[in-house]
């Protein structure tokens, strides 16, 4: 008999001392040659900031290996201490913000090139599951435009709440978690 | 679903298998908090692909050795009862899921976090800080020390109390299995007006959150025992094209 899943939970509002003791908001130094600024406000259903929020990326790195045993691509080069993780919280404001490099191209569900992208769970109190979404980048309209992913949706308002905006020299990401503008999630 | 096959078929990769039954909606009424969070739009079926199956290897070398005693992390002992928490983490085909982190968060035995936000008029514990981690060994088990938190009340209804509770945040081997779950002591008499335990429709489910008292964890004259296994999703068989 194979044993079932166990049920998901909501994170609470007093995760953070747990898991957000160490700074993991930098996959890369400032300095980093390609180091680039992601970040952008949660909003709950009422269009106010959510606080107590947690975001995780996954993300490949600049070539489009992911820092695991299953991407054995080994023609793409791995890259010493890019883990490919972030974790960041939310402020008083709704706010967050990574340091990462824009990741590569990885491989879609065909063997066709995906449109990079940083995969994304939220977690807050009133989450009683993580919400799953990706982030694409706004200067990659022909890679978007054949995504696979991207292209599953039909609505383009939708679909459009995947692509950050170029803002102040990096990328702004908004989560809505509810209402007309919501962010698209994913069953992962 | 037959048209994901067909596409894994191509890609070469088995993605993991979507959970049906077990998990809470994201808009339970009862919840208060989630009335403002929850999506309404119904959620976009992502193929598996690299980015799903793969995930973070994250912490392995961060965790020190006393990092999953809660009860040494100050320079006394906390007050409360001692517990051992155990068990092994599991995929879906009942495989152990080895060297994977576990994080946990709790209550003081006064049913007080270290939060900030924690405003229950309940005492805070100089000794206990109420955070650990430790990564599963190579049969997928873990094990903590710590105290058994308290009960503590919240705002969600009138005279709300949520039951003592464990949070484990816990990673497995992709971003597909990412799972932050919550961990309950058997018979608590808080389980029939909690939203939150309540959320998980099948009774059945609900009951693979509650640990189970383990004499033969318990150590004699130092702590009781508790055991918790605990499931992450299992993954679809290796795509025919290897068949052929």
């Amino acid at each position: 008999m194979t044993p079932e899943p166990t049920p998901s939970q909501t994170i609470g509002p007093f995760f953070h001392d747990a898991l957000l003791a160490e700074d993991r908001t930098r996959l890369v130094d400032l300095d980093h040659p390609s180091a680039i600024r992601v970040s952008g406000t949660v909003y709950d259903g009422a269009g106010e900031p959510v606080p107590d929020a947690m975001l995780e990326i996954w993300q490949a790195n600049i070539s489009g290996r992911y820092a695991h045993p299953e991407d054995a691509r080994e023609d793409l080069p791995l890259e010493d201490g890019f883990t490919g993780f972030g974790r960041c919280g939310t402020d008083a404001d709704g706010r967050f913000e990574f340091i990462t490099v824009r990741p590569g191209s990885v491989p879609g569900p065909g063997g066709e090139p995906q449109a990079p992208h940083m995969n994304v769970s939220v977690f807050a109190r009133g989450l009683l599951r993580r919400l799953a979404t990706r982030i694409y980048f706004p200067d990659e309209e022909e890679t978007n435009a054949a995504d696979p992913v991207l292209l599953s949706i039909e609505d383009s308002g939708f679909r459009a709440t995947l692509v950050a905006r170029a803002e102040g020299g990096g990328y702004a990401f908004d989560v809505r978690l509810q209402g007309e503008k919501q962010t698209a999630f994913f069953d992962v | 679903m037959r048209e994901e096959r067909a596409m894994r078929r191509k890609s070469g990769i088995s993605g993991y298998r979507r959970d049906t039954g077990s998990q809470p909606p994201y808009l339970y009424l009862d919840y208060e908090s989630t009335r403002l969070r929850a999506p309404d739009r119904p959620l976009v079926i992502l193929p598996h692909t690299l980015s799903e199956v793969t995930g973070p290897v994250y912490g392995r070398d961060r965790v020190g050795p006393l990092d999953n005693d809660l009860t040494r992390q100050h320079a006394g002992e906390p007050l409360g009862e001692r517990i051992i928490v155990t068990g092994r983490v599991l995929d879906g085909d009942g495989r152990p899921v080895r060297d994977s982190l576990i994080e946990v968060w709790q209550a003081n035995a006064a049913g007080r976090y270290t939060h900030h936000a924690d405003r229950h008029p309940a005492p805070l514990d100089p000794n206990f800080s109420g955070a650990g981690r430790c990564l599963t060994d190579g049969e997928g088990r873990y094990r903590f020390v710590t105290v058994k938190p308290g009960a503590y009340p919240w705002k969600n209804h009138d005279n709300a109390w949520r039951p003592a509770h464990i949070h484990f945040s816990l990673f497995g081997p992709a971003f597909a299995t990412r799972l932050v779950t919550q961990m309950y002591f058997p018979g608590d008499p808080l389980f029939d007006q909690d939203p939150i335990f309540q959320s998980v429709s099948d009774p059945k489910a609900r009951e693979r959150m509650i640990s189970r008292f383990d004499l033969g964890v318990t150590e004699p004259e130092w702590a009781l025992g508790y055991n918790f296994d605990i499931v992450l999703r299992g993954r679809d068989a290796t795509p025919m094209e290897n068949h052929k």
